[in-house]
């Protein structure tokens, strides 16, 4: 029989085989790759090196996220992570309308700073209607105000060798054998400096609701809403996050989410 | 008959044996490899690309994702009803009990809710972050080969010789269209007129559109060519988009797949494996 006529037999018995194929492709012959300390997780990881050397190559220190107009602002901010930190020293603060909380800026500073939200309200303060990209797909576009961290970096005098800005939160994100875990999270100096990094204080007009991080969180509207921490009460300024929580640069990224997150 | 494109494809051809055909050289390394690379890779994008749209089943038209108002398109939920929980579908405001497969599978003694099933995502369990990193290792993987591609078939013709569709290729369409419903083929050192559209459309739409719609849904890129996501009508739209062309490709890897059995297995994987491809012998079937 000549090769290219068709047997209908081989033909059917062919596509049974491969469609069987297919519905076993995905299963859980891979799963070994969300342990953190994997090998083949580490080659693989290797791609957000790369995207952030590139992204960064491209964008340099001021490419500015794009910025809306007000009829863009259809809805409320979305909330996510944590909307209500159940912590006494956050409770007690926000029964105070935060009065007595302060944002500390310690590490590598000739300058430590302990700001009252008076203060950082009394700065030059920057306005900007931006789209927040959540890691999980979704966006939603808000007016945010707020003083831009670098204004508050040049104040503390940031010494050279820092390399990060590391964001410390007041809410109990999670749980574990030693206690409640805080959310912490980390950005290199040049997002630091951004020109739409804002440490902020307002949103859509009004003052930042508790469930959007009240008093105080920062827009890196570069990246993904998981590096922009909220309820902040201190920035450290260091040289390397390696002993800070598990030593990936943040809460997320301790379970396994990329560092950068501008993509 | 068709001799002329015979004695065309097989230049040093001696008169061929009337009934085995020949074997040419049909595919270059280039080609083999980077449909391999692409299959490879295309394998692992698809299925950690379903993990991350499992994060949050839902797409939407324009900039934002409406939470207070509605622009969703499809979405995928879970709904506890008095028969139990269920699963369900929602296209353009029309909904569908989809239990099983999409909003809700597993076991039926352990049905959890998610967009696509377990065996369609990598990891089978849900872990956004891990599917983040496969997917990033394995778009630079795409886009990479896919630019090499484009320049070693640029130099090497393959473009121009076996893709770019030529007059008789549309005077053909009609004929190529009956032939391929009847699962009738005709091996010959060309692509013939489907081959060559859908195959144009994979390298030079599709995926070139997976990757610009991939690039518009990152914030960093939206700085820098923030007029990319405009076009593309906002970051939501295109990330729709991404969807759309994920599902387009996966249709076309079943046509691929039924194509390559119905046209004989061992022939069409010998040719993309090793290059080497048996043509019909001339005196064959004849076209009409």
């Amino acid at each position: 029989m000549p090769g290219f006529r068709i047997n209908r037999r081989r033909f059917l018995t062919g596509a049974a085989l491969g469609a069987s194929g297919i519905a076993l492709a995905g299963c859980d012959a891979f799963d070994s790759v969300s342990d953190t300390d994997n090998k083949v997780r580490h080659v693989l990881e290797r791609a957000n090196d790369l995207t952030y050397r590139v992204q960064r190559l491209l964008g340099g220190r001021n490419s500015l996220a794009q910025e809306y107009t007000e009829a863009d602002i259809r809805q409320p901010q979305r909330p996510n992570g944590s909307t209500a930190p159940d912590d006494d020293t956050y409770k007690g603060l926000l029964a105070n309308n935060f009065a007595d909380w302060r944002l500390e800026i310690t590490g590598l500073v000739e300058n430590p700073l302990s700001l009252s939200r008076e203060q950082l309200m009394a700065m030059p303060s920057r306005t900007q209607i931006t789209r927040h990209d959540c890691v999980e797909g979704w966006s939603c576009i808000a007016k945010w105000t707020g003083v831009p961290l670098s204004l508050v970096l040049d104040e503390a005098k940031v010494k050279p060798q820092a390399r990060y800005a590391v964001f410390y939160c007041l809410d109990n994100i999670d749980q574990d054998e030693d206690g409640p875990i805080k959310y912490y999270g980390s950005v290199d100096m040049v997002d630091a400096r951004h020109p739409q990094t804002i440490l902020a204080y307002g949103l859509n007009g009004g003052p930042l609701p508790v469930e959007n991080g009240a008093p105080l969180r920062v827009r890196v509207e570069r990246q993904l809403g998981y590096k922009m921490p909220k309820y902040l009460s201190k920035i450290e300024l260091v040289d390397s996050f390696g002993d800070i929580g598990d030593g990936r640069g943040g809460y997320w990224e301790d379970r396994g989410y990329d560092w950068y997150g501008g993509i | 008959m068709k001799s002329a494109t015979f004695t065309e494809v097989q230049p040093n051809a001696e008169p061929a044996p009337v009934k085995t055909g020949t074997v040419i050289y049909r595919q270059s390394a280039w080609t083999r490899l980077t449909h391999w690379i692409w299959a490879i890779a295309i394998f692992f994008l698809l299925l950690s690309g379903l993990q991350i749209f499992n994060a949050h089943p839902a797409l939407y038209i324009g900039k934002q994702s409406g939470f207070a108002f509605d622009n969703s398109v499809l979405r995928f939920t879970a709904e506890d009803t008095p028969a139990g929980p269920k699963g369900y579908t929602t296209v353009f405001g029309h909904r569908f009990d989809t239990t099983g497969v999409f909003g809700l599978s597993g076991p039926a003694s352990d049905r959890e809710a998610r967009g696509f099933p377990s065996w369609a995502t990598i990891p089978s369990y849900q872990d956004l972050a891990t599917g983040r990193v496969i997917h990033f290792f394995f778009a630079w993987v795409l886009s990479i080969t896919l630019l090499l591609w484009l320049i070693a078939s640029l130099i090497n013709g393959h473009i121009r010789r076996d893709l770019a569709p030529r007059g008789e290729d549309i005077r053909h369409l009609p004929r190529d269209i009956a032939d391929h419903a009847r699962l009738r083929f005709h091996h010959t050192g060309r692509y013939n007129t489907l081959q060559k559209f859908s195959y144009g459309i994979v390298l030079f739409i599709l995926l070139p559109l997976m990757i610009l719609t991939g690039l518009a849904m990152s914030p960093s890129m939206d700085s820098v060519i923030p007029f990319l996501t405009d076009i593309l009508g906002g970051r939501q739209t295109a990330r729709t988009i991404h969807f759309t062309v994920m599902v387009l490709l996966v249709l076309f890897f079943v046509v691929h797949i039924v194509m390559v059995l119905a046209a004989g297995p061992i022939n069409e994987l010998r040719s993309i494996i090793t290059g080497w491809y048996r043509t019909d012998p001339p005196t064959g079937e004849k076209e009409t």
